[in-house]
């Protein structure tokens, strides 16, 4: 067990010593932000809509989404880099090196967890400066916790994909399926609201549900909460077993 | 190819051009499916926001039909910027320039794999469109001047697509901008009206970004009919963009070619 936190210990600070010598490290916040500023300045109106009841008012309601989207953005930049090292040499090295190969899953993971810290205050910051109450009190970090679990299942998702194909071509399998996974959620109105195959989509969708109690935390009124910690959990035991799948396979390639 | 006529030689080039891209089905089939996937979800999404008091349609799926077009011609405009940076990163401009080809020619050849894809994804668009729903309020008269327009748009992005391509003479930093045009997009009124933006910023960024003529003149065909004051700004800014992209374009390939 010795071995396994030693090797997530010196993978997590390899990698936590990239970001802070490359800026770029911030790169997964820049989206979010852009969605955040679009989506918060030019849909306002949209809160006026009959049965848009979000108390805390539209500009929180877009953060919420804009904050999930860092985070998980995190986790993708997170796989890119897996692949990046596995493209470099450097991960083969690793797999030689490592004595519990597990760890190297852990400290990309923890790693990730860094990043997103970092690209979810710059969102939180920037959505404070533009006016964003934050009217839930405490509350506030039950949405920080179900940030921190979506940034796990996403990091745990993109390294499963960049250790199986082991290439920075795998970038759009990891990007894509994330980016459509928060997309096809209630992100401009509430759940109520969607019509059609959206609300189809939305409802099947495991992420509706982390996202709704996340907005329910900041408006101060937790709602969900169960089935939202429920869902990340299912959802980070599930990745977890797709991580280990993704690193067996690797260890096959050699 | 010496003898050739400037014609001539931009047809070469143009064919070239129009045949790489069909060679990447990945990169058609983004430009085709990536615009339609966003429109059905933001169609789909903010279907409630047509509920709002002074609205102009009860169908938002009809006032966002704009949006696939626009973005497509970004699309468009970043692919052929990308071939246009990966010729002169692989010699391909240079070896070119030592041929009595006109440099003008790749110009010409590259836009005009931009019209040819421009004009596809409109019609593509406007077929898919109609089958979501989308009611077209101008007629088939008002199809071609969709598809003409579009085809303008494309060509203007597609200038400014090689003007990035020929100053920097780099892939990537023409891909590093699709972001901002990303942004350029969203920040006008391509998803509400500028008269129901609460926030004055955006609207007052929404009043003075071109792209919102270009929205506001395809959307009038498709939810009010015949607006000449929405077609007039529409093609009067889509004209404008495509002779200071061209010119600016023409004028970095003399710069890079002396």
């Amino acid at each position: 067990m010795g071995g396994f936190f030693q090797v997530a210990w010196a993978v997590a600070g390899r990698q936590v010593y990239k970001y802070v010598t490359n800026p770029a490290f911030l790169a997964p916040a820049l989206f979010p932000l852009f969605f955040f500023v679009a989506f918060a300045g030019g849909l306002t109106r949209v809160g006026d809509v009959p049965g848009f009841d979000y108390a805390a008012g539209y500009i929180a309601f877009q953060y919420v989404w804009a904050l999930l989207q860092a985070v998980s953005m995190g986790g993708a930049f997170t796989g890119f880099s897996i692949a990046g090292d596995f493209e470099n040499g450097f991960a083969r090295r690793l797999m030689l090196a490592a004595s519990n190969r597990y760890g190297i899953i852990l400290g990309y993971t923890m790693a990730s967890l860094v990043r997103a810290t970092m690209t979810g205050t710059l969102v939180t910051v920037f959505a404070l400066i533009t006016g964003m109450p934050i009217i839930g009190g405490f509350d506030f970090f039950g949405l920080i916790s179900l940030a921190v679990l979506a940034n796990i299942a996403a990091t745990l998702f993109g390294a499963g994909v960049a250790m199986m194909l082991r290439t920075q071509q795998a970038g759009p399998v990891i990007r894509t399926p994330i980016f459509l996974v928060l997309f096809l959620a209630p992100v401009f109105v509430p759940l109520s609201l969607l019509t059609g195959w959206l609300e189809t989509a939305a409802r099947l969708n495991p992420f509706t549900a982390i996202l709704e109690a996340a907005r329910s935390f900041l408006a101060g009124d937790p709602t969900n909460v169960v089935a939202a910690f429920t869902t990340s959990a299912i959802l980070i035991l599930v990745l977890a077993l797709w991580a280990v799948y993704g690193l067996r396979r690797a260890e096959r390639a050699g | 190819m010496g003898g050739a006529s400037l014609l001539t030689q931009v047809a070469a080039l143009a064919r070239r051009s129009t045949v790489r891209t069909m060679r990447q089905p990945a990169v058609i089939i983004s430009a085709l499916l990536f615009p339609m996937m966003f429109f059905s979800i933001n169609a789909s999404g903010l279907d409630a926001a047509s509920k709002i008091p002074g609205f102009p349609t009860d169908s938002y799926l009809d006032f966002a039909f704009a949006f696939p077009l626009i973005q497509a011609s970004l699309f468009g405009a970043v692919t052929a910027g990308a071939d246009l940076a990966r010729d002169i990163e692989s010699g391909f401009f240079d070896r070119l320039s030592l041929t009595p080809m006109r440099p003008v020619a790749l110009l010409g050849g590259m836009l005009a794999g931009v019209v040819a894809l421009g004009l596809l994804q409109g019609v593509v668009f406007l077929t898919i469109g109609l089958l979501m729903g989308v009611n077209i309020s101008s007629g088939v008269g008002g199809m071609f001047v969709i598809v003409l327009l579009t085809v303008l748009v494309a060509l203007g992005f597609g200038g400014i697509g090689a003007i990035l391509a020929i100053r920097t003479g780099s892939v990537e930093a023409v891909e590093s901008a699709f972001p901002l045009f990303f942004v350029v997009i969203f920040l006008s009124s391509i998803n509400l009206p500028r008269n129901l933006i609460e926030q004055d910023w955006f609207r007052f960024v929404a009043t003075i970004n071109p792209i919102s003529y270009l929205v506001e003149g395809i959307r009038s065909l498709v939810i009010t009919g015949w607006d000449p004051q929405a077609l007039a700004l529409g093609f009067g800014f889509a004209l404008a963009i495509v002779v200071v992209a061209i010119g600016g374009a023409a004028a970095s390939l003399r710069t890079r070619v002396v």
